[in-house]
């Protein structure tokens, strides 16, 4: 008999052009993406870059840490494995590599976190494959 | 090639539920096709343009269908809603340009029967940027928030200036008899309402309704001839705003660059505009866009808003029918701005008609202001 899911939140579709910021994040490392030919830095994950539409990519490895750029405590989800998580936090954190990336807030109770608070990158491994990025407060 | 003066509004109609269990989406709008072509003094027969957002990918050949069209010209851009605003902007072009002479936009939903959770359930679609947010809980409600609390944290915006827009839209609300909510709220009673996703509250939030609506969009030499004054179409722009590859500002939405660009189009300034229908998902979105459209400066959307600026007999009354806040939201209420702003400029708004109503201004935002949204802009005049 199969086991019941224990993971009930929305994964992320892996295809060509995302797969490798989601394998990284399996070995529990965050990148970003540049472009070698304007030197941008971008987030989300793309196979071009949305500057120049070059395909001259390098992934960066981010230190992990950032600031809360804003968060939303979340109260009334309906949606499987939301519902059973709430009150829980949404972010965008802003990364020292200067990009911003939607996540959420963990470690801390929801009232705690404020914009601008220092945290820094921690992953949830959602199943064998698929690690999520979530931010913590920084360790002092 | 500019649309001013090429087209008019000539008919329009608000059907008048907000719960319609007992009909279908697509009896909806063609009751209100039938309203505003009766309104336009028009029939079916003369329709040549379809316009409809909110039906299934190819739903709008099964719209011609249903109503048994033969249009020439059909356009079912959807871009969240903002959808029937753009659509109005297209009509006018394409009636400029001579692809179709009579236009019927339709909208009709009944998301509110069918229990559609538009504000708290979850998101699961395929977009490539999806695969970065919906593991982290987006609501509807949570994303608007994510503006909400930078623009709070930047230039000191309260819960109280948010909740004042509520109820300024909930008197107008009391002066429509269709407004589906019209009993009087305060300040208070928007910040004890319970928080759904901080720092918005219930009551910051557009309701859940059923409903539909439809325009009848023809050219300004025939409009003329009409049973109604024509109301003119001066203008339109859109525009998107998304996440901008990480570098964001979250404080700006896509009204910063369809709304001055419609101002220039029809060559009027913002203190020209008698009047104006502004897309209130929630409260944030109404101060975001005020901002944006250039009426005040950056920053300054909370105190603006405040002595009565935006409630009729001020400077710049908003959103006169009650709103999304108070009178309906169908999922998408863009074709309602348009409605309402026609009405006004008609003068047939009884007890919550804007005195000498001769410009007004729509604006339609579509999508989440906190990740990615459409934006569609308007000038109507008389
Ligand atoms: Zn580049």
């Amino acid at each position: 008999m199969a086991e019941e899911k224990k993971y009930k939140k929305p994964l992320p579709r892996i295809d060509e052009e995302n797969k490798p910021f989601w394998e990284a994040c399996a070995r529990h490392e965050l990148y970003v993406q540049k472009c070698r030919s304007c030197g941008k830095l971008f987030y989300y994950a793309r196979g071009f870059c949305p500057e120049d539409l070059s395909s001259d990519l390098e992934w960066v490895k981010c230190s992990g840490k950032g600031t809360v750029y804003t968060f939303t405590v979340t109260r009334q989800n309906q949606s499987a494995g939301f519902r059973d998580s709430l009150p829980y936090v949404m972010a965008y954190v802003e990364l020292e590599e200067g990009v911003r990336m939607l996540t959420n807030i963990v470690g801390c109770k929801p009232d705690e976190v404020k914009i601008g608070m220092p945290v820094e990158v921690t992953f949830e491994d959602a199943t064998p494959e698929i690690s999520i990025p979530l931010f913590q407060p920084t360790a002092k | 090639m500019s649309i001013q003066g090429k087209a008019a509004i000539a008919g329009v109609y608000e059907h008048p539920l907000r719960w319609a269990p007992h009909k279908t989406q697509y009896q909806i709008m063609a009751e209100s096709g039938r309203g505003a072509l009766e309104d336009a003094g028009l029939t079916l027969k003369d329709v040549d343009g379809l316009f409809t957002s909110g039906v299934s990918g190819m739903g709008i050949v099964s719209l011609a269908e249903h109503l048994n069209l033969n249009p020439s010209y059909l356009d079912s851009n959807s871009i969240g809603g903002s959808s029937f605003v753009s659509h109005t902007g297209h009509a006018a072009a394409a009636i400029a340009a001579g692809y179709c002479n009579v236009a019927l936009i339709l909208y009709g939903s009944k998301w509110s029967s069918d229990r559609f959770a538009i504000g708290t359930g979850g998101a699961g679609g395929g977009d490539p940027s999806e695969q970065f947010e919906n593991c982290y809980g987006p609501t509807t409600v949570g994303d608007y928030a994510l503006t909400a609390q930078r623009h709070m944290h930047e230039f000191g915006t309260t819960s109280e200036q948010l909740a004042e827009i509520a109820v300024v839209t909930r008197r107008h609300a009391s002066l429509n008899p269709l407004a589906k909510f019209r009993d009087p709220i305060t300040v208070q009673d928007v910040l004890t309402s319970r928080l759904v996703s901080s720092p918005l509250h219930l009551l910051d939030c557009c309701m859940i309704s059923d409903g539909g609506g439809a325009i009848v969009v023809t050219s300004a030499e025939r409009a003329r001839d009409l049973r109604k004054k024509p109301v003119q179409i001066l203008s339109a722009a859109e525009s998107c705003y998304h996440t901008s590859a990480g570098m964001r500002d979250l404080t700006d939405a896509a009204a910063k660059q369809s709304g001055p660009t419609a101002l220039a189009r029809a060559s009027v300034a913002h203190k020209d505009i008698d009047m104006a229908m502004v897309y209130d998902s929630f409260t944030i979105t109404v101060l975001v866009t005020l901002e944006s459209l250039g009426f005040c400066k950056k920053g300054e959307g909370g105190s603006f808003i405040q002595n009565g600026r935006i409630g009729l007999g001020g400077e710049l009354p908003i959103n006169t029918d009650g709103g999304g806040l108070s009178s309906n939201h169908p999922g998408m209420r863009g074709i309602f701005l348009v409605i309402e702003a026609t009405k006004q400029l008609r003068g047939e708004c009884g007890e919550r008609q804007v005195k000498d109503c001769q410009l007004a201004f729509c604006h339609g935002t579509g999508g989440t202001l906190g990740l990615r949204h459409s934006g569609a802009s308007l000038v109507l005049g008389i």
